[in-house]
């Protein structure tokens, strides 16, 4: 084995792979969340699991799984049992609701953990936060040859928090896919879920369970920070690229795996420059490249983008313009007046695409030009003459509304429609 | 306890609680927050019939549906469905939500939402077999949108997405379909396409009770007519039920309203 790939395996592939798994596993469980606009309930629960957490850790005297689950399933129960009731007798919206319920109980976590013994172990606040990934190398020393390396000695070195994640990470998976149908009725329509035998309500627990299960076995090793930018960041991400359930579940675990898998390298090979006092937290780089992913898919995004939409805008405009021109050029032919324009875009536009010719400065339309113009000027004066026929307006407030509509690509009214022709005594050009 | 409470046959041995009618709802009461929507409702829907739910708003219709369907609870009160309680005659009954109860930003196909109505039939934690899409398929074609059974639904107008919620109740295949405002802000087509849909479940002997907004149009779409507001002001066959009296006892002094209704009366009459 090199040199590199023995460093890699010694120093890097444990954190790696907990960071990894962690980010798998709750940003795949995320997509239920964000489906049922429920994202601040992951961020409540994760850190509501923290009084469980560290009443466990007392009972049970060290950091035992068993009663780890336990004491986070039992805080994840009073938590969802007391934002119900905080809404009902408080009266007061749901995000309210939660987010009084979270903070109280992360307090109160903070605050056992300050009081309990638990102070001098690996539980305390800062780890709560940003987890303890680099920790995870300390006992790890695995062998320098392959053939070594691949033995069971190997496998009984790796730590157990990589175990828990392994098992949480294969358990959400199992329950996504035995349940994809229950979860997408009962998010999609609790109504007619509920009436067909499926309790979308059970289902919204189970899924609370599942995720407060994935915020304990994630938080040990990567921290809160993590759990929440995970539980939101790659479903958002995904919810964004896809109109599919099945294939936004697919991109958002792609989106995790990028963020957790680049998020370490940069953390790893961070320049010194940017590094003030030793290294960079690679938990806190992983949230952070998901939240990259999701501003860069917020811009970039093909249908939903902010570019998408600003280029379908322009284009739209840049058409107007140029169908603007046509009409004010037709108008002046029928009138018998030359009209001289330029400096507009869109003549420079007209003239290249050879729909406008230009003669001692004045500007006339070549034979494509009007045909183009006709049929815009037919679709407008059918507009009016239906506008008034039809819908009862008067003949001076027609005109504003047909030259909105006659930009229009869906189909426009024809002579039937409109039996009394141009409201303003002009001939309508006939449909070529 | 000595007396025994009344059983499902003892119910149904009574004259209005047959095991016929599909739907038998006696002394309900429903509340929200302690305060009563629906009182004492006694209501037994004929079988093989459209069905109005009438009153004003805030009269309790929904929540008369989202009783019976169990999907609010109910203060008092005993709903049985052809002599049975709900939970086993679930797979008989099909629900069509109000459209704005649900969000369409949803990434699902119209497909995938008319393969809703299939669940029960499929069963837990197994996917949706070919066979079952091909059923949805053809629900599809019965409301006229086979077309866009691949679009995503934030991309059907209104009036589709209606069609689409249809599709999914036929793909349940009950025989007696809850529906709340089927035809509110639909277009023409999709109303002719609705009602249609609606008569053929009749004519295969089914029933459907739908909350109904236009009072002008139940003379014409309906048989039964259940005129609703807190409690059941009349109940029975339209051209009973849909007098001048009685709508102002549902409706209360709301004049245009009453108007609307008196024209339909009038129709009726000259029709009938």
């Amino acid at each position: 084995m090199s040199d590199l790939a023995y460093g890699f395996i010694a120093l890097d592939l444990m954190p790696m792979l907990a960071g990894v798994l962690a980010a798998l596993c709750c940003g795949l469980l995320g997509n239920h969340l964000v489906l049922r606009q429920q994202s601040l309930m992951g961020d409540a629960i994760s850190h509501a699991v923290l009084p469980g957490l560290v009443l466990a850790f007392l009972v049970g005297g060290t950091i035992n799984p068993a009663y780890m689950f336990l004491g986070a399933g039992a805080s994840a129960i009073v938590t969802v049992v007391l934002i119900q009731l905080v809404r009902r007798l408080g009266r007061v919206e749901p995000g309210a609701a939660m987010g009084v319920i979270f903070s109280v109980l992360f307090a109160l976590g903070v605050f056992l953990l300050e009081q309990g013994n638990a102070r001098a172990v690996d539980l305390d606040a800062s780890c709560v936060l940003y987890g303890n990934l680099e920790s995870l190398s300390l006992h790890w020393t695995p062998a320098d040859t392959w053939d070594a390396f691949l033995s069971k000695a190997t496998l009984e070195q790796i730590p157990r928090q990589i175990w828990t994640l392994l098992g949480m990470t294969g358990a959400s998976i199992v329950f996504m896919v035995l349940f994809f149908k229950e979860l997408r009725i009962s998010a999609f329509d609790p109504g007619i879920s509920t009436a067909q035998g499926i309790n979308a309500s059970a289902i919204q627990f189970l899924l609370m369970v599942f995720v407060a299960a994935a915020a304990v076995a994630s938080f040990e090793a990567v921290g809160s920070i993590l759990v929440i930018a995970m539980l939101i960041c790659p479903a958002a991400t995904a919810r964004l690229l896809t109109d599919r359930m099945g294939s936004q579940i697919l991109v958002s675990a792609l989106a995790a795996l990028g963020a957790s898998v680049g998020g370490y390298f940069l953390s790893a090979n961070a320049p010194e420059s940017l590094v003030h006092g030793g290294s960079v937290n690679a938990a806190g780089m992983m949230a952070v490249i998901g939240g990259v992913l999701l501003v860069l898919t917020i811009i970039a995004s093909p249908r939903h983008g902010i570019v998408a939409r600003a280029v379908h805008r322009q284009k739209l405009s840049r058409r107007i313009a140029m169908e603007d021109l046509l009409t004010t050029l037709y108008r002046a032919r029928e009138a018998g007046a030359p009209h001289h324009a330029s400096g507009m875009p869109a003549v420079a536009r007209a003239k290249s695409s050879g729909l406008v010719t230009a003669k001692n400065g004045a500007l006339s339309l070549t034979e494509r030009g009007l045909a183009d113009a006709s049929a815009i000027i037919r679709r407008h004066r059918l507009w009016e003459g239906y506008l008034v026929d039809r819908a009862g307006l008067l003949p001076d407030h027609v005109h504003a509304v047909a030259e909105t509509l006659e930009h229009l690509d869906s189909p426009s009214p024809n002579e039937t429609d409109a039996p009394h022709g141009d409201q303003h005594g002009k001939p309508i050009p006939p449909a070529s | 306890m000595n007396a025994a409470p009344p059983t499902t046959s003892a119910l149904a041995q009574r004259p209005e609680h047959s095991e016929e009618s599909p739907l038998s709802v006696h002394a309900m009461t429903v509340a929200y927050d302690r305060k009563p929507v629906l009182w004492d409702i006694d209501y037994d829907a004929p079988s093989e019939a459209l069905v109005a739910i009438v009153g004003p708003n805030g009269a309790g219709k929904s929540t008369m549906i989202k009783a019976c369907l169990g999907l609010i609870p109910k203060a008092s009160g005993t709903v049985e469905f052809w002599g049975q309680a709900h939970k086993r005659a679930r797979s008989r009954i099909g629900y069509v939500p109000q459209r704005e109860s649900v969000d369409w930003d949803f990434p699902v196909s119209a497909l995938d939402v008319v393969c809703m109505g299939r669940y029960r039939k499929i069963g837990w934690c197994r996917p949706v077999s070919r066979a079952h899409k091909r059923v949805a398929l053809e629900c599809l074609e019965r409301v006229g949108m086979a077309d866009f059974a691949k679009r995503q639904i934030s991309q059907l107008s209104g009036g589709q997405q209606q069609r689409v919620f249809l599709a999914r109740a036929l793909a349940q295949e009950s025989d007696l379909y809850f529906m709340d405002e089927p035809f509110a802000g639909v277009d023409a087509a999709t109303e002719r396409a609705i009602i249609a849909v609606l008569r053929d479940l009749r004519a295969e002997g089914k029933t459907v009770i739908v909350v109904h907004h236009d009072l002008q149009t139940v003379p014409e779409y309906f048989d039964h007519a259940l005129l609703l507001n807190m409690r059941v002001v009349a109940a029975g066959p339209v051209e009973h039920v849909f007098t001048q009296e009685n709508l102002h006892k549902t409706y209360g002094g709301r004049l245009t309203l009453l108007s609307e209704a008196a024209e339909a009366i009038a129709r009726r009459d000259r029709g009938g």
